[in-house]
């Protein structure tokens, strides 16, 4: 369906223009497909604004005052005909706009994984797709090849015609994964993974940079994506290998401070473990991982236990931006059952015999000790004692 | 003094909050300073505080706050338009390794109050105020259900655009964007100020906002004068109805979304942050689902004004007015159903994104209605090319090509591409400013003369009309070529100096609307000279249809010296077809609500509170509830809520328009 003679036109125009139309003339497969649906969208669309806006003038031209001899009909207001084409003939054309939607947007879901490379080659099974985990730092990307052990700071590169699997995390807020050539964009969002399949087809330098503003470096947060071939991408490869330098946990911690307009920079060797630590927001040490908490939470959370150990939990570095005058942490500074307000328990209370209405009625008990109090609140404690 | 006694009386104040380092901010309080001083002694000399005081800030009349209304939405335009030139400036000349002339401190805050300044002060004002003045007299009501509480709201509107002024001079406003989304708007990464400006702004202005949108729908519901059935209301009243009922159910989600986020900012809560598996996601769902129907809430009163301008400048019946209610309705409903369309790019699944990106389609369809019913109203009509008319179509040629792009961003694949790209500004500004800002103005050039008793000056009129128009082709035209080249928004500084030559046609694009703008101005300015010619004595000076037209221009403080029966939709032409005769004798007293200075009182307590918060001043906070509290008590024990127009006043003003009339033919 895209090899309509008008999509071949299209690029041509923008070649021709001089100007570097990327979103109209991309060099992968998927920003391709997102164009054609965009450029038959508009084609559809205009089939019914064209003539709205030609009506517009010429209504508009005909019935103006000065024109006499143009029928005038002051109670003419309601033709059940009219009204029927009116309201249809935007219904046909959602119609097969919408059926349009449901098919592209199922195709091109960037979790899909890719099915073809090429509007006429299928994807190579026999060859498995490059993986690479994106990180979107305070003002710069980090790249991670977990397959080739290395990463790069704002460069990436992808041999040509084999699908790419990117992972998407960010480190502090949002931002959003957009390479124009490539396919269409993902928000890099904390704590929280997004997943975006692509191919690059022609070999080139293209721009890479995040959609999403981030704060004060966003505007130099962009990167250069590398199609290379197969040959190329390997020295490429080999290149950052022999660059030296290693990315564990520690230089990750001073990577991810903010900085901006960072220039290329390549690692050798990585901590394999690093992206899912990034993910899990637990690179410091001493941070409990989201996966864990949530492995936690899924048991029936800690009960006491985990009231009073939250600081693991505490991820925004409040100093990160500047000079915190923010609320203080907040810590539980202990807690209160209706019997002992203000937390002065007394030996003399004893736990309810029946505490099924305090869990919930008919809820499967959690395998440990049962709560005794039904209620907390949390209080100020000096940074101090942290 | 103790630091500690410092912090007490002044939370964060301090002298390094004030911006003296930003030598534009300094320069723009210079201005704003000798001018505001100007005006202050102005008004001294001509001893006009007692009578601004009496007959304006405290009045509880309908028209009245509409006109205040109008007046705060053309101010605060300025100050938005301001923001505009500042970034279309800084993203012409920052190219090849140059800066530009804004750092990114400054810049980053200059784009979040020029969106938030557009949407939440100049484009509600505006509409609010259309609705407020029109909308009673198109009813054929004396006032609003709730004359006190529109007072209240106006003021409290005012309290937040206070708010969001006073962040330029002291201290800094947010720099996340106008919809601040977490974390970055949140305590970790936005310690400073900005960000509660924003806040407290938002929820004061909201206050007000909300309770206008009770009002109005009151007002409508309950005080229809005889005969006006809800299927004989003028389209304008529709369209009003819907929009209210779409801020009484929406506002309240923004007002809790803030709210969390304060409670996050301020109490270490982790709805939104990173911290304790709290969800940023959620606040950008939660503000979405007010954000979307906002478009709306603004849109449709324009496109009230719209139907009541062709119908009234062809000399013809609206086409199709059963369709165009349903549309409204249809439209109002669909608005809760869309607003993931926001963030297709955030990750949900295919299946979720389609029903998203179809609903949004299908409220094209309603819309497409409408488009249609205007045009064939045109169709054998009688077409008077005074300014509404030519606002309304420059808005029928610019808002399909909005439209139609619009729905190109919600089919998800294409905006996967689109997303975040200066294609989706141009797409929203060519809507807003195609919509919503010509609707607008269409509105003032039509209404003007019904407010104040003179037309506006054409001349100057036409002139600001094609500067507008001709600058907004020129400043966002280029904004769509660069989208799909790939550009994104909120940029800074740029690296390819190819893409300088489309920004520096915006920018004169933004040049040609500041000479709309001052047009307008200096349109208002020769209009009030030249009143005389301008004068209509008739009250009804485009002979129009509705019943707002049936009264003197500018309406008397009742309106309406008998309240008007009505048979027909039209039922001010229908009057006139009848050959109807003003009553002239059997007037009676007339029950008025009296003016009453609590709602400034109040809603400048809250504007205090606002601040206090801000600065974590808490006593002023504190002191300013507890205040707010006693005066809004001490108000229910007002019983001078009311008084009676004599019969005399009301035969004195009838009789004077009976020899005006008369003397007119």
């Amino acid at each position: 369906m895209s090899r309509l003679k008008i999509l071949a036109l299209l690029p041509l125009a923008a070649a021709l223009s001089g100007c570097d139309y990327v979103v109209l003339a991309p060099a992968g497969d998927i920003a391709a497909q997102q164009r054609d649906l965009v450029i038959i969208s508009t084609v559809l669309m205009l089939l019914i604004v064209v003539p709205v806006m030609a009506l517009t003038v010429l209504f508009a031209w005909r019935y103006r005052q000065s024109n006499t001899a143009a029928r005038y009909e002051p109670e003419w207001d309601h033709s059940t005909k009219l009204e029927l084409v009116i309201w249809s003939a935007p219904l046909l054309i959602i119609v097969c706009l919408g059926a349009l939607t449901w098919m592209g947007t199922h195709l091109l879901d960037p979790y899909r994984t890719l099915g073809r490379i090429h509007a006429d080659r299928a994807v190579d099974q026999s060859k498995a797709p490059l993986e690479v985990d994106v990180v979107a730092l305070d003002w710069k990307w980090l790249f991670i090849y977990p397959d080739y052990g290395i990463a790069t700071v704002n460069e990436l590169a992808a041999p040509v015609d084999r699908p790419i699997k990117f992972r998407i995390t960010a480190s502090s807020v949002m931002n959003s994964f957009y390479i124009p050539a490539l396919a269409g964009q993902i928000y890099a969002m904390p704590g929280m993974e997004t997943k975006l399949h692509a191919v690059v087809n022609h070999a080139g330098t293209y721009k890479g940079f995040s959609a999403n503003y981030s704060g004060a470096g966003f505007s130099g947060m962009h990167f250069n994506f590398r199609g290379l071939d197969d040959k190329g991408f390997d020295a490429w490869i080999a290149s950052a290998k022999s660059a030296g330098g290693s990315l564990g946990r520690a230089e990750y911690l001073q990577l991810e401070k903010p900085s901006q307009n960072e220039p290329v920079r390549r690692y050798g060797t990585i901590d394999s473990d690093l992206y899912r630590l990034i993910l899990n927001m637990c690179v410091e040490t001493g941070k409990m991982c989201q996966s864990e908490m949530m492995a936690i939470d899924a048991k029936g959370g800690n009960g006491h236990q985990g009231l009073n150990n939250i600081l693991p939990l505490t991820y925004d570095k409040y100093a990160r931006r500047g000079t915190p005058l923010g609320p203080e942490p907040t810590f539980v500074a202990g807690t209160c059952t209706p019997d002992a307000p203000q937390g002065k328990t007394t030996a003399s209370i004893t736990a309810p015999v029946d505490t099924a209405p305090l869990l919930g009625a008919g809820l499967k008990r959690p395998s440990f000790a049962p709560l005794k109090s039904s209620s907390f609140f949390l209080g100020l404690r000096p940074k101090s004692d942290s | 003094m103790s630091p500690d006694l410092l912090k007490l009386i002044f939370g964060r104040l301090g002298f390094e909050s004030l911006p003296l380092h930003e030598p534009i901010v300094v320069g723009t309080f210079a201005v704003v300073a000798l001018g505001g001083a100007a005006l202050l002694g102005g008004l001294t000399y001509f001893r006009l505080w007692g009578y601004l005081w009496r007959e304006w800030f405290t009045t509880v009349d309908h028209k009245r706050i509409g006109i205040m209304y109008m007046i705060l939405g053309i101010v605060m335009l300025l100050r938005g338009f301001a923001d505009a030139l500042m970034m279309r400036g800084q993203q012409m000349l920052a190219f090849g390794g140059s800066e530009g002339y804004l750092n990114a401190h400054h810049y980053d805050q200059v784009f979040t109050a020029h969106g938030v300044i557009m949407i939440f002060f100049v484009a509600m004002p505006l509409v609010t105020g259309l609705m407020n003045y029109v909308v009673p007299l198109q009813i054929g009501a004396r006032d609003v259900s709730f004359p006190f509480l529109n007072n209240f709201s106006f003021w409290m509107t005012v309290g937040g655009a206070v708010l969001v002024m006073a962040s330029l001079f002291i201290g800094e406003f947010a720099r996340t964007g106008w919809l601040a989304y977490p974390p970055l708007s949140n305590i970790g990464y936005s310690p400073d100020v900005g960000v509660d400006y924003y806040i407290w702004a938002l929820q004061v202005a909201g206050v007000g906002t909300t309770l206008s949108g009770i009002n109005l729908i009151c007002t409508i519901v309950k005080l229809r004068c005889p005969g006006m059935t809800m299927m004989k209301m003028p389209v304008f009243t529709w369209t009003s109805l819907c929009t209210n009922v779409l801020i009484v159910a929406s506002f309240p989600v923004l007002t809790v979304v803030l709210a969390l986020l304060s409670l996050d900012r301020y109490v270490g809560t982790n709805f939104f942050t990173n911290d304790f598996g709290g969800s940023p996601m959620m606040y950008v769902n939660l503000i979405w689902i007010w954000g979307h129907p906002e478009v709306y809430i603004l849109v449709l009163p324009a496109f009230g004004i719209f139907s009541e301008v062709t119908s009234t400048f062809s000399g013809k019946r609206l086409f199709g007015y059963t369709s165009m209610v349903y549309a409204t309705v249809v439209i109002t409903i669909l608005s809760y159903l869309v607003w993931l369309h926001h963030f297709f790019t955030m990750g949900s699944g295919a299946s979720v994104n389609s029903f998203f990106g179809i609903t949004t389609m299908i409220i094209s369809i309603p819309t497409g209605a409408k488009m249609f019913n205007w045009l064939f109203t045109m169709y054998r009509g009688r077409i008077r090319y005074e300014l509404p008319m030519m606002w309304t179509i420059a808005f029928m040629l610019t808002f399909v090509v909005g439209g139609m792009t619009g729905v190109l961003l919600a089919v998800p694949p294409a905006d996967f591409v689109l997303h975040n790209s200066l294609f989706l500004i141009a797409h929203f500004h060519n809507v807003i400013i195609g919509g919503v800002v010509f609707g607008a103005f269409a509105g003032i050039s039509y209404w003007f003369p019904k407010a104040f008793g003179f037309k506006l000056d054409p001349f100057w009129g036409k002139l600001s009309f094609w500067f507008w128009v001709t600058g907004f082709y020129l400043a966002f035209m280029p904004l769509y070529v660069l989208g799909l080249m790939g550009v994104t928004r909120r940029l800074r500084v740029f690296d390819d100096p190819s893409l300088q030559i489309w920004f520096v046609i915006a920018a004169i694009g933004a040049f040609l609307v500041l000479l709309g703008i001052l047009c307008m101005l200096m349109q208002f300015a020769v209009s009030f000279l030249r009143r005389e010619q301008l004068k209509d004595v008739t009250g009804d000076p485009w002979d129009a249809r509705t019943l707002e037209w049936a009264t003197s221009s500018p309406p008397p403080d009742y309106n309406f010296a008998f309240t008007p029966v009505v048979h027909d939709n039209d039922a001010w032409w229908d009057m006139k077809k009848r050959g109807y005769q003003r009553p002239l004798t059997g007037f009676r007293p007339i029950h008025m609500p009296s003016s009453t200075g609590t709602g400034i009182i109040l809603a400048g307590l809250a504007t205090a509170m606002g601040f206090g918060l801000i600065w974590y001043i808490w006593w002023l906070a504190a002191a300013s509830f507890a205040a707010m509290l006693v005066v809004g008590i001490g108000h229910t024990f007002n019983y001078h809520r009311d008084f009676d127009i004599p019969a005399e006043d009301v035969i004195r003003t009838e009789d004077a328009r009976t020899k005006l009339l008369a003397g007119a033919r």
